[in-house]
């Protein structure tokens, strides 16, 4: 039974491991909680197996997924559920009086004796009405309804809050890394980037050095080294206007993380495609612009380069000459890209267009094949994966 | 030994679970959470219910895993020996101890506190991997191996400022204190001040979760802040009533600087005040 959790739970790619399975065995041997309580066996194994917040929703689904028909002491019922009885078709909302009306059915083990009986009886869907297994109702099984004792069965939430079981609440929600996205989480994923180095003005006393030396010439010799700094450099591209518009927050949240997190970062912006120029402020975009030979003249090649875009936009514009919807560009945009990647081996390019749709949008598999399939997206997850093809 | 919080500490029923199985199974526990949910309380907590010695490492940016376990003062020893003393001809004078070193020869289990270990290097976990998992290590400079006596109980606390490694994560129990909800709030407050008046605290709640819902707000007040806001109440000794309030033009809370740590949050609040009040104003 527990096997299949742990199975459950590496299929649903949550990063346990062996030693981790072993040392919540090791936990339910020496008896750490009572193990006929399954809300402690809960808390046990989440702490066992579960190293970083992020995970911790999945976490709670697998677990509900695991333990379905389990979740009670006895663990008797375990015959399946159609799926579809349990269907949210709509809510019955009860006054006072009718909660007050129902009376509990007398004690747990009653209850589930009668829906063990309930659940042979029954054969089809049912909804609302007081005795059968559905939705909607005040029968004390199913979900959606009022029953001070009731056992709920298929439901995400406790409607009224009397039945619910701890990792059906899915507190950790928002905590997921596919989902949520802050400046303090970017800055994290962000740090994956980065390389110490000693370089600059020599302001730090070289204890082993000094020591070595001193012991070499018999006198004291002081030698000196520099700070250890992060040496990382960054080129961003942001995106703007148009289609962009939909992300600016997260594209805002990114730039303010990439600012903190690094020492030499340029940032540049482009509508669309990288064409012959960029420019480093909106307002000022047709007077004030970057010749895109000055950038890849100016800055070396040890720079990381980050694209940051929806990559969505007519094929037209990345591959032809004149393809673009503003001006005439003398060279495609693809020219310009290749050029870019020539000079800039460590590049990426960070889309925040859900991957899954990535396929269908022509114009973003062009770029994703220029890029040799650099490409990840705007998710803590993918910039976590992105620093990583930098740090290469 | 089993921990089941104390009078000063509440401590969720998962906490209790997790904080017992690193006792039972002489695993560290890593414990994460918003600044100021109290992680590091927990282990002065779990030192003071068990009775035991607390050792607290306290980690910086320039912290080494060495300096936990023993540090050899070459310097020191190299103007001893110009000296003539006699000191020199002894290395362990020059080899101080670290906070390891002190929590392995303890003669009772101590509790041992790494503070914020996500602000050193991200070597460092993993240079501490072996001597957390086997609690013995080697000291080259005398050729000894200090070994536990007593298996430490090893807290961890981390702000999530740098991800840990996998290798040292897999050897650790784990837990994640959230965001306490209103109920154990009001019971974290009740065991700090047990003679607060019921409504003070109601109304102060009310306006602590509002400001946590504000969207867009760049420090979310925690629950020490919400302690520190409410001992300022009581000692101003403001009324319920205040807090009440619901003229608009007296939006923002009283003594609002214990919340809100940042003069972008002071700023964010003060216009969402202008803009209700404006929008008040029309109604009328």
């Amino acid at each position: 039974m527990f096997i299949n959790f742990f199975f459950d739970l590496k299929q649903a790619s949550l990063p346990v491991s062996l030693k981790e399975y072993l040392m919540l065995m090791e936990a339910m041997n020496k008896r750490v909680v009572d193990s006929f309580n399954v809300n402690d066996f809960y808390y046990l194994s989440r702490s066992a197996l579960v190293k970083d917040e992020r995970y911790l929703d999945k976490f709670d689904r697998v677990f509900g997924h695991s333990f379905k028909g389990l979740e009670n002491p006895e663990g008797e019922t375990t015959k399946e559920i159609p799926e579809e009885w349990l269907k949210l078709m709509g809510q019955k909302y009860l006054t006072d009086e009718e909660k007050k009306m129902i009376e509990s059915l007398g004690g747990w083990d009653k209850l589930m004796e009668t829906l063990k009986q309930r659940l042979e009886e029954q054969k089809k869907r049912h909804q609302g009405g007081s005795k059968w297994i559905g939705t909607g109702g005040t029968s004390p099984f199913g979900a959606y309804g009022y029953n001070p004792e009731g056992i709920r069965i298929g439901q995400k939430e406790g409607k009224n809050k009397k039945a619910v079981k701890v990792w059906d609440k899915r507190e950790f929600s928002n905590l997921d890394g596919d989902v949520e996205l802050g400046t303090r989480n970017i800055k994290i994923a962000l740090r994956r980037l980065r390389k110490f180095a000693r370089e600059g003005a020599e302001t730090e006393l070289d204890l082993d050095n000094t020591i070595k030396s001193t012991a070499h010439k018999g006198y004291i010799d002081v030698k000196m080294m520099p700070e250890r700094r992060n040496k990382i450099k960054v080129l961003l591209f942001f995106d703007v206007g148009g289609s962009m518009d939909a992300h600016v927050k997260i594209c805002e949240e990114l730039f303010s993380a990439a600012r903190t997190e690094f020492k030499h970062m340029e940032y540049f912006y482009y509508h669309n495609c990288l064409y012959d120029a960029v420019w480093k402020d909106n307002n000022r975009r047709y007077n004030d612009n970057i010749k895109t030979w000055d950038v890849l003249h100016t800055y070396p090649s040890d720079y990381k380069v980050i694209f940051v875009g929806d990559a969505e936009m007519s094929p037209y514009e990345i591959t032809y000459p004149g393809g673009s919807v503003e001006f005439w560009n003398e060279e495609s945009g693809e020219t310009w890209l290749t050029r870019m990647l020539n000079v800039y081996e460590n590049a990426i390019w960070l889309n925040p267009i859900p991957e899954r749709y990535w396929d269908r949008i022509a114009s973003t598999s062009i770029i994703k094949q220029i890029f040799s399939d650099r490409m990840f997206p705007l998710t803590i997850e993918g910039i976590d994966q992105a620093m990583r093809e930098l740090n290469k | 030994m089993k921990f089941e919080g104390t009078s000063s500490y509440i401590a969720t029923e998962d906490l209790k679970v997790a904080v017992n199985a690193a006792i039972t199974l002489e695993r560290p526990i890593i414990v994460k959470g918003e600044p100021g949910t109290g992680k590091t309380m927990l282990a002065h907590e779990v030192a003071k219910s068990l009775d035991a010695e607390i050792i607290t490492w306290h980690i910086k940016s320039t912290t080494k895993a060495q300096q936990g376990l023993y540090e050899y003062d070459a310097v020191t020893r190299l103007r001893d020996s110009q000296l003539g003393d006699e000191k020199v001809k002894d290395i362990k004078n020059y080899i101080s101890k670290g906070k390891l070193w002190n929590a392995f020869e303890s003669d009772k289990r101590p509790v041992l506190l790494i503070d914020e270990i996500d602000k050193a290097d991200i070597e460092f976990p993993n240079d501490l991997l072996l001597e957390l998992d086997k609690m013995e290590f080697f000291v080259y400079e005398t050729g000894e191996t200090i070994k536990a006596q007593n298996r430490p109980i090893v807290i961890i606390t981390s702000n999530n400022e740098k991800e840990l490694p996998d290798a040292f994560l897999r050897r650790c129990f784990f837990h994640y204190i959230k965001f306490p909800d209103p109920n154990t709030m009001e019971e974290i407050v009740e065991v700090h001040y047990p003679d607060i008046k019921k409504d003070l605290i109601q109304e102060a709640f009310k306006i602590f979760y509002d400001i946590r819902e504000v969207p867009g707000i760049k420090k979310k007040p925690s629950t020490s802040e919400l302690i520190d806001w409410l001992k300022l109440l009581m000692t101003d000794d403001v009324d319920a009533k205040i807090l009440r309030e619901k003229d608009p033009k007296k939006l923002i809370p009283p003594l609002h600087g214990a919340l809100l740590k940042n003069e972008q949050d002071v700023h964010l609040f003060e216009r969402l005040a202008f803009i209700s009040r404006r929008e008040n104003e029309n109604v009328e």
